[in-house]
Formats: structure tokens, sequence, C-alpha cells
């Protein structure tokens, strides 16, 4: 439990509330079904200016959720990207005011399969419709609407967030002035995929899944996704990594020749997937790996990203993690070279990690001086015109 | 911009201004080692060119960010293939060469992605690294190269003559050459008579023919 004293001195945004949004303009999703309406659970950080000029969106990734700083009542753990966002921290919420939201087909209170169906008085589970990357920013627009932010100071996010942030200068080139792109790619790779698919088919052979039905039987398929779980953990760690922290290491010491858990990567990989459970719809991972999948701005446009990006104003900010393996610096610097094609503003940052694609949450001196850099640009520039 | 522009505008080292002059405004131009940004951050601003450093050290290239200078972290001897033929005016680099493992593909590279390169390198013809290696016997230190042998990043050093060389080779033009003193100042009467001899530092503009 975080004391109002200790958040004060750890730069923390302190305890926070999410609020909820209803819109009732029916939506008409990429996959050509209509959400006739929806609600955004949303955390706001910092305050908006008088000419609301210093608004940040963050987009989270596969299993985030609006609650990216600072400590609801009771909890012991921050914000997913707490370590990024507070007074005094990259994402300076002194100049910043950040919004963050839950995606729709997410399951933290956002609309999703756990919500009710207007039409059937049941949850939506499986009958959610399919969403994507573009239909996420047409929410969030509308969220941007709501709020009365015309023009975002800066899009940022890590992985599924930087597809966002991506898609945001693409989709409404003036309504973005910085777009932060972090550990994302313009695609999937059919790797990406494989191993998508493979935690989709964990979760619809689990015997408990019943066609993602699960609600209407009391059960969640709680094997499925927690082995989806564990092997997407495998992607975001690198090997280096975990050789450092788990080696061969034995739990006991010694093998016992059986296959309970022995290796201590086993045991940390079973309680993170455990973990995982408690808190997230296994239908909710379904559609995120789906918006994965499917994202590639490129495609309108015959698959040249370059002509994807030929209308964008946003200035950019492209940061990979060397040890990242799932999203590898190769695919931002696709991202920073079709830019560079359009003769866009960009800079590109190759932060030297151990930690893979788990690095875009963590602690570093030289990630978070390039953050803070790009951000304080953003504030001179705003304030010259 | 909101920086102090006078104070960095006349702070800017004269071998840096040389090449700003050779710079037609509004152009569009890559910097291949830009260091921590100083060069593209003075021309954005009193030329409104356009354009991007690279540089392999994460701190200088943290440096161009918090000056406003878009600039790519990278190695530029591992490959500038995402650069399209021709797509900048000018491609630059200033005393980036000879620390370079294969200097004349470089070049080359430079020239495919450049209408025009700008190239300053050290010149080792020059009279005081002669006397120190000719006459003391021993690895030329100079202001032109101020590091020991077991520390310098140079790798590849050659003489003014040397570089005219190359270009002959690789059927480069050079489009225009000075050279400068040890002060960065432009060379005076015997710098201009005999570079090779009395030039510190030299800077090429260069073309494909």
């Amino acid at each position: 439990m975080a004391s109002a004293d200790q958040t004060a001195t750890d730069h923390s945004v302190g305890l926070v509330e999410p609020q909820t949004f209803q819109f009732d303009e029916p939506l008409l999703l990429v996959c050509g079904r209509t959400l006739p309406g929806y609600q955004l659970v949303v955390e706001t950080y910092g305050t908006l200016n008088a000419d609301k000029s210093n608004a940040l969106l963050i987009c989270h990734a596969l299993s985030g959720d609006h609650h990216a700083a600072g400590y609801h009542e009771g909890d012991a753990r921050p914000g997913w990207w707490d370590q990024h966002i507070g007074p005094g921290k990259p994402i300076d919420t002194n100049h910043y005011y950040v919004v963050s939201l839950n995606n729709i087909g997410g399951c933290a209170g956002s609309t999703g399969p756990t919500s009710i169906n207007a039409e059937t008085g049941k949850p939506w589970g499986p009958d959610f419709p399919v969403v994507t990357v573009t239909d996420w920013v047409v929410t969030q627009a509308r969220l941007a609407d709501r709020l009365g932010i015309d023009r975002w100071a800066a899009v940022a996010g890590g992985s599924l967030g930087g597809m966002q942030a991506l898609q945001w200068t693409i989709d409404f080139p003036d309504r973005v002035a910085s777009a932060l792109i972090i550990a994302a790619s313009p695609k999937l790779s059919a790797q990406n995929i494989a191993f998508n698919e493979v935690a989709r088919r964990a979760i619809m052979s689990d015997p408990d899944f019943h066609q993602g039905r699960y609600a209407e039987h009391a059960g969640v398929p709680h094997h499925g996704l927690m082995l989806a779980r564990m092997l997407g953990h495998i992607t975001y760690i690198s090997d280096d990594m975990m050789r450092e922290r788990f080696g061969r290491e034995l739990r006991e010491g010694k093998v016992n020749f059986g296959f309970d858990v022995e290796f201590q990567i086993e045991s940390y990989l079973r309680h993170q997937g455990e973990t995982f459970v408690d808190r997230f719809d296994a239908n909710t991972y379904l559609l995120m790996t789906k918006a994965l999948d499917y994202f590639d701005p490129a495609e309108p446009f015959g698959g040249d990203l370059g002509k994807a990006l030929a209308n964008v104003q946003a200035r950019f900010l492209v940061v990979s993690f060397t040890s990242d393996w799932r999203f590898s610096p190769q695919r931002s610097r696709e991202i920073v070279a079709a830019l560079h094609q359009n003769r866009k503003p960009v800079s590109y940052a190759e932060i030297e990690s151990p930690d893979g694609h788990d690095a875009f949450l963590l602690p570093h001196d030289r990630y978070e001086a390039c953050l803070r850099s790009f951000l304080a640009q953003n504030q001179t520039a705003g304030r010259a015109h | 911009m909101s920086q102090p522009s006078s104070h960095q505008a006349s702070s800017l080292r004269a071998d840096l201004r040389a090449i700003v002059d050779w710079i037609k405004p509004g152009s569009h131009l890559l910097d291949l080692g830009c260091g921590d940004g100083a060069l593209l951050a003075y021309l954005q601003r009193e030329k409104q060119i356009t354009g991007y450093g690279v540089e392999i050290h994460i701190a200088k290239v943290n440096e161009c960010i918090d000056r406003g200078v878009n600039v790519i972290h990278a190695d530029i001897e591992a490959g500038l293939s995402e650069f399209a033929d021709n797509s900048f005016d000018y491609v630059v680099m200033n005393q980036t060469l000879q620390a370079t493992h294969y200097p004349s593909d470089l070049l080359g590279e430079m020239l495919r992605i450049g209408k025009q390169g700008i190239v300053t390198l050290p010149n080792f013809g020059h009279w005081r690294c002669r006397v120190q290696l000719g006459l003391q016997g021993k690895m030329p230190v100079s202001a032109a190269l101020p590091s020991a042998w077991y520390e310098t990043e140079n790798l590849h050093l050659c003489s003014l003559n040397d570089f005219d060389r190359l270009c002959a080779d690789l059927d480069l033009k050079v489009l225009e050459r000075q050279v400068l003193n040890h002060r960065h100042a432009r060379g005076g009467m015997a710098a201009t008579l005999f570079p090779n001899l009395f030039g510190e530092v030299a800077l090429y503009r260069v073309a494909r023919q």
C-alpha cells in the first residue's frame, strides 16, 4: 500500500481514480460490424493547460490497460508505465496532461467481451467484434473530442501501443504534434503471428473455453490462458536475460526426474501465467493478438509504408532495444526509413539493453534521457508557436 | 525554436563555418558521424536545411535530440542501404571518413545517396607530421591529430595528395577544396601554394563525374 508520503517522494502521480466515458454514437468497425455504443475507462495525470496544448495520449500494449501510472487505493503496485510517467519523470506530469485509456475489446472496464451486450442481456464473450488498431484510434479520437483536445502534443506507446501511435499519425495527421513509437513494428512477421496463433490455440483448445462462452459456464479457460501468457512471456525477455536471471538453477538444488516444476525458469513462467489468469480475460487476449496480426498500415497503400506515411505531420521518436527479438531494432528501422523517404522529422535511438521486448517498461538511463529530450523539445517548439 | 541562436552561431567552429558556406539554403542534408549535432542545428536555423544526422554514440544521439536535430542512432559502416539514391543534396562527413574501416566504399555510398559529398580530413602530409615521422621517427600528434597512436579513433589517415588520387580513382570530381590551419582559419599564402605541406585540415566538396 502506497502512503501519500511515499508517493510524494518517489515522483509518483500518487493515488489515481479511473473515470468512465460513455459514447452513444455507433462505431462502424473495420471488420464491417457496428458497435452500437461503448464505454471507455480512462485515467488522467497532470493538468490540462488553458489552450489544451499539453495533452499526451498513452496507448497500451497487449495486456495493458488505462492504469499506466500512480496507485489505486489499496494497491501495492503502481500502473504499468509508472517508471516513466509522473512529476519529474521522462513523461513529466508537471508539463503534460497525460491521458491513458483501456481500449475497446479490453477487459479492464472499457467495453469488451466481458461487458453485457444490450441486445442479448448476456456478456458479449466470443461475439464481441474483432477490433483493429484503426478502430482503437477512432475511439481515442472521439475521446480527444470529448476532452476538448484538438491536437495531442504527443501520442506515445510501446509495442502494440507504439503501433497505435503510428496509426494516429497516419489517420489524423493534423491532430498529432509528435509521436513516440517504442519497441514497435510496422507489421508483424510470420514468426510473430505464429507465436500469437499458438497462444490462441492454447486458449481455444482448453476444455473450459466452451467456444468462448465460458462465462455462461461459470468458469475460465485457466490453463489455456496461462499457457498463452507463458509463451508470450518467453518472447518478451531475451535469452541472455533468462540465462542471467535463472540459468539452469533448480528450485530444490537437484533434479527429481519428474514433470513438476524443477528449474527456476519454469517456476517463474508458471507464476507469470497464473497471476495473469486472475486479471485477464481469454476472449480479450484473443482479440488483442488478432489486432496485432492485422496491423499493417501500409496495406491500403499497396504495402508501401513510405506512401502510408506521406502525409504525416508529427515529429517522431522511434526507439528500439538491442535484445528485443520480438520486435527487433530492424523493424523500427523500417519505420525510420519510411519516414526518411518522405523527409519527415524523425530521431531514432537503439538502446543497448539486455531486457528484451520488456525493456520499454523498465528503468534505463539512456532510454529515459531520450524520451525526456524529445519531449522537452516538444515544449520549446510549443512555446515558440 | 527558442534556442539562443546568436551564441551558438558565433561559437560555430571555423571548419564547420567553411562547410556552412558551401551549403545552399533549403537543401536536404545527411551528416554522417554528426556528433552532437552542432552543424545540423546551425544549418537548420540559419539556412533552413532539412535532414538527418547519423551517430553511433548514444550520448551524442541524446545531445542531438536535445537540440532538436533529427538523428539516427546507427553505425554508418553497417550500411546506408535504407537511404535511396540521390535522396540528399549533400552528404557530409566531417572528420569521420578517416576513422572508418572502408573509406573508399563509404565515399562511394556517400555519392550514391547524395548529389554532392562534403568531406573534411586531417592532412597527414602536413609538414609537422612529416617532421615528427620523418625526423623524430614518431607518430604525429598535432591539433588536427590530437590523440596518441594507441588511442586515436583514426584508422585510415591520408595526405591531400592521397585523397585527390582516391577521388580520381573513384571517378569523383573535386568541385572545391579548401585547406585550414590548426586554428581552423583559412590557410595563408603558403597553404594556398603548397596545400599538402601547409594545410592541416582539408575540406572537399565532391560529386560524381
